[in-house]
Parts: C-alpha cells; sequence; structure tokens
C-alpha cells in the first residue's frame, strides 16, 4: 500500500484549544479513506493541513512523500493545483454562473480554448449528474444541486487526488445515496485518492477503504469498514452507535 | 497595569494592521507591475466602484461648492473682493474639496462595500475555495478593485472638481450678483494646473487606501455576520482616518505655503 499522504506527530491549536496533539495518520494512495469523529474535533483541518490551507504548529505533513510543512507559498500553489477541494457550502463564487465557476480553474491554469473548456465543463457536470445548469446561477440551485457543482469544480483538473468536506451533512437520503455513488464513481474516474470527512456512517460504509477516527486530538481508531465496526475500543463503539453512554463526554 | 496592558496591545495590533496593510499592497502591486490583471474583472470593478458613484459624488460636490460660495461671495462682495470669489472657490475645489469630498464620499460607499463582499466571501469559504484552487485572492479579488479605484477616483475628483466650481459661480451669481465672466476669470487667474494635477495625485493615494483598507478588513472577517458589519464599520472609520491624515500631509508636502 502507498502512502500519499502522511501526518507525522502533528499539533494543531486555536488560540488556547489544542485540536491535535501528536497525530499520526497515512493516506493510502488510490483509496477512499473516511476520518469520522464529533463535531469540532479537527476533522475539517486535516484536509486543510493536507493541502497546505493550513500549518502545523508542530510536526510534519508529507505529500506524495515531500514535506509540505516548509514549503514556499509559490510551491503551495502549485501542490493545490494537484488537489481538489469539495467544501462543505461548496463555496462556489456566487457572483459566476455554475459553468464559470467550474471552468475557472481551467481558464486560470491552463491554455486552453474557451469551446475546449466548455466542453469540458459540460463532461463534468453531466458525471456527476447535473445536465445544462452552466448558465445558472448557485443561488438558483438546490443544496445537492450546489454540492454536485462544488464537486465537478474539485475535479475538473483531473487531480491526483479530491478532499471532500461533509459532503452529505444536511441533505435527504437520496441525495445522500446519489452524493456517495458520485464521490465512488469520480474516485474511479480520476484513479486517485479521496479523503473524505463525513458524520454520516451509512454513506461511509458504502463508500470507504478506509475509516480514521479521531478523538481528543489524536487518531483512536484506523482500519477497513468490517474492521472499525467489529473495533473492541469503547469509544468507536458509542460513536458508531450514537449512545450517550460510555467514554466519549457529552 | 491593565492600562499600560491595553496601552501595549493597542500598539501592537495597530502596527500589526499597518503591517498586513502594507504587505497587502506590496503583494497587490507585483502583480500590477507584473500586468497579471484580469482586464474584465477590472472593468466590472470600475463601473461598480466608480461609474455607479457618479450620483453620489456630483450631489455632494455640487452642494459643498454653492454653500462654500454662499458663505463667501456676499462677505466678499461687501469687502469689495467680489472678482476673487471664483479663484477662492476653484482652488480650493481643486487643491481640497474636491479630492477629499469624492474620496470620502467612495471611502464611505465602496470602501464599505469591498470589505462586505470580501469579509461575506471569506465567511463562506469562497476566499479559502480561490487558495484551494491554486488561486491568489489578492490577484483575483484585490487587484482588480484597487485598479479600477485608481483609475475612477481621480476622473470623479476632476468631475467634483467641476461640479462645485459650477454650483459656486451659480450661487455666486445669484446672491452676489458676481457674473460669471467675472467668475471664470478670477478662477483662470487664481487656479493653475499644477494645483489640479497635485489634487488629482492625492486622490490616486487615497483610491489606495480606500481599496486596500476596505480589502484588508474584509479578508480578515471573522465570525459571521457579525464580523462582516464590524469588518464594514472598520474599513469606513479607517479609511475616512487615514484620508484625513494623508490629505493633510500631502498638502504640507506638495503645496508647503504657496
Amino acid at each position: 500500500m502507498a502512502v500519499w499522504a502522511r501526518l507525522d506527530d502533528v499539533c494543531v491549536r486555536y488560540g488556547n484549544k489544542i485540536v491535535m496533539q501528536n497525530l499520526s495518520l497515512d493516506i493510502v494512495e488510490g483509496a477512499i479513506t473516511c476520518i469520522i469523529g464529533l463535531s469540532g474535533a479537527g476533522k475539517s483541518t486535516i484536509l486543510r493541513l493536507i493541502n497546505g490551507l493550513k500549518k502545523p504548529d508542530s510536526g510534519r505533513v508529507f505529500v506524495k512523500g515531500e514535506d509540505i510543512t516548509e514549503m514556499r507559498e509559490r510551491d503551495l500553489i502549485d501542490l493545490r493545483r494537484t488537489i481538489g477541494f469539495a467544501f462543505q457550502f461548496s463555496a462556489l463564487f456566487d457572483s459566476l454562473s455554475v459553468g464559470e465557476n467550474i471552468a475557472l480553474p481551467l481558464r486560470e491554469h491552463t491554455k486552453m480554448k474557451d469551446a475546449e473548456i466548455r466542453k469540458i465543463v459540460g463532461e463534468t457536470l453531466e458525471t456527476v449528474g447535473l445536465a445544462n445548469v452552466e448558465d445558472r446561477f448557485p443561488a438558483e440551485l438546490s443544496g445537492g444541486m450546489v454540492k454536485r457543482a462544488g464537486f465537478a469544480r474539485a475535479v475538473v483538473t483531473n487531480p491526483q487526488a479530491v478532499l471532500y468536506d461533509e459532503p452529505t451533512t444536511g441533505l435527504d437520503p437520496i441525495i445522500t445515496h446519489v452524493l456517495t455513488e458520485t464521490i465512488v464513481k469520480l474516485q474511479e474516474r480520476l484513479n486517485g485518492t479521496a479523503v473524505v470527512v463525513s458524520h454520516d456512517l451509512e454513506s461511509i460504509y458504502l463508500m470507504a477503504d478506509y475509516i480514521a477516527m479521531l478523538f481528543e486530538g489524536a487518531i483512536v481508531a484506523y482500519g477497513t469498514v468490517d474492521e472499525i465496526r467489529k473495533s473492541p475500543n469503547p469509544i468507536v463503539q458509542q460513536f458508531l452507535q450514537g449512545s450517550e453512554v460510555g467514554p466519549i463526554p457529552i | 497595569m491593565k492600562v499600560l496592558e491595553d496601552v501595549g496591545r493597542g500598539t501592537v495590533n495597530a502596527f500589526a494592521y499597518a503591517g498586513g496593510a502594507a504587505e497587502l499592497l506590496g503583494d497587490a502591486l507585483r502583480f500590477i507591475v507584473g500586468f497579471r490583471i484580469r482586464l474584465r474583472e477590472t472593468l466590472d470593478q470600475a463601473y461598480l466602484l466608480g461609474v455607479q458613484s457618479v450620483s453620489i459624488v456630483v450631489l455632494t460636490s455640487l452642494f459643498t461648492g454653492m454653500v462654500f460660495s454662499l458663505e463667501s461671495a456676499v462677505q466678499a462682495v461687501q469687502y469689495g473682493v467680489g472678482n476673487l470669489v471664483g479663484g477662492a472657490v476653484a482652488f480650493s475645489s481643486a487643491r481640497e474639496l474636491g479630492p477629499m469630498l469624492s474620496a470620502v464620499v467612495v471611502a464611505g460607499r465602496t470602501g464599505a462595500a469591498i470589505a462586505a463582499e470580501l469579509g461575506s466571501m471569506v465567511v463562506t469559504e469562497q476566499v479559502e475555495a480561490l487558495q484551494a484552487l491554486g488561486l491568489s485572492p489578492t490577484r483575483m479579488l484585490v487587484v482588480p478593485r484597487l485598479v479600477a479605484l485608481l483609475l475612477m477616483l481621480p476622473l470623479l475628483t476632476i468631475l467634483a472638481d467641476i461640479v462645485s466650481i459650477i454650483g459656486g459661480m451659480w450661487v455666486a451669481g445669484i446672491y452676489a450678483h458676481i457674473s460669471q465672466e467675472s467668475f471664470i476669470n478670477s478662477a483662470r487667474q487664481a487656479l493653475v494646473f499644477d494645483d489640479v494635477l497635485k489634487g488629482l495625485l492625492k486622490s490616486v493615494v487615497f483610491a489606495a487606501i480606500i481599496a486596500i483598507i476596505g480589502a484588508y478588513q474584509g479578508l480578515q472577517t471573522r465570525g459571521g455576520a457579525a464580523g462582516v458589519g464590524k469588518a464594514t464599520t472598520g474599513a469606513v472609520v479607517t479609511s475616512i482616518i487615514l484620508i484625513f491624515i494623508f490629505n493633510f500631509t500631502l498638502s504640507y508636502v506638495l503645496f508647503g505655503t504657496s
């Protein structure tokens, strides 16, 4: 199993609050790794550490074997171009149409002609199950459509990996299922790596190759879906069962 | 001790703010010098920030020119120097009123708009999305607004100069019976091109202040809608204070005691 990204002994603080303490985690190349944990545990911070949007207070972060902790901003920009990021609330630019949103990385990073860009945008939107919405604005789309447009923007440049921040939160079960299948389909299409932060256990069981559980600033469990579901760790079991009784304080 | 702590913290914060804003300006200038400017976005911003400010700049400068003339013309005629009113209005409009008024009005309208828009983009993760796409928020968001204001504020200042002189001339005619010819002759004698040029130089500095402070406050926004409100107010207050400080400094440097 090749490692695509590695967090090594990472510590992160927000003010006085310690979010991660000596956290280490390997992200396997070519697989879907899901990160679970309580709200506010720092799951989204892991995604931001991997693409260099956040620097750790101590420890090191490696992507494809390269230490990105002390990387210059210019090199980080190059790194980020190879990693797609689907935000929790999609973060589409509301002054641009859906088509312009998805075309933006192609316009800025490539020398493609307009017609070629339009063709790729249309194809990418079709891949995520959205057709003929190029001219609409994000405010005119439903929650599920906005999420899918966010996925399309994240994958339009064919990145080596895609980071998904809570991709199904707040959506109905049918759309949740559609989005979960879309993530799997995109990962197969890109033949790359995916890291998904989510609370949605049903979706995670459907798509995950590996699950890592974050609790009190450290990874307390890591394994395949079966291994995690059968984990003897009482923290993992309490979280999976959604129980109020157990070692996790409410 | 607490007072000393507060003073110390305030001083550190003020230097951090100045350093952050200067760094943003430096970054933006690097893109401008390298001609890495998004033309379409810049033109859109020139329309939004500049053209749409025309009516408010015209109104404020018209009434200020009128009131300036109203206060001075009647007195001047009483002392027998009515032929100097045109010069006084034109001189003060080109050197002070035009650049200052248009800058303060634009700071209130446009500085607030820049801070609110960028602040909203921060809280909805759109700025972080730009970074995640490998794009620079400075180039994408700050440079178009800065260039647009650097182009538009001097034009608005010229407009403010003209409108306030016309307002002054109209009121001088009605209340002090100073003829248009006398007013214009006086203005021509008092005003030299250098005054207009230096007034425009001021407006370029004010444009940079409004754009950079608005953008910096917006990009520093934290904490949802309340944060956006705070950033917007901060942008307007800080810009206006800096405009007054720089206006005095520039007047001193450019005009001295002339």
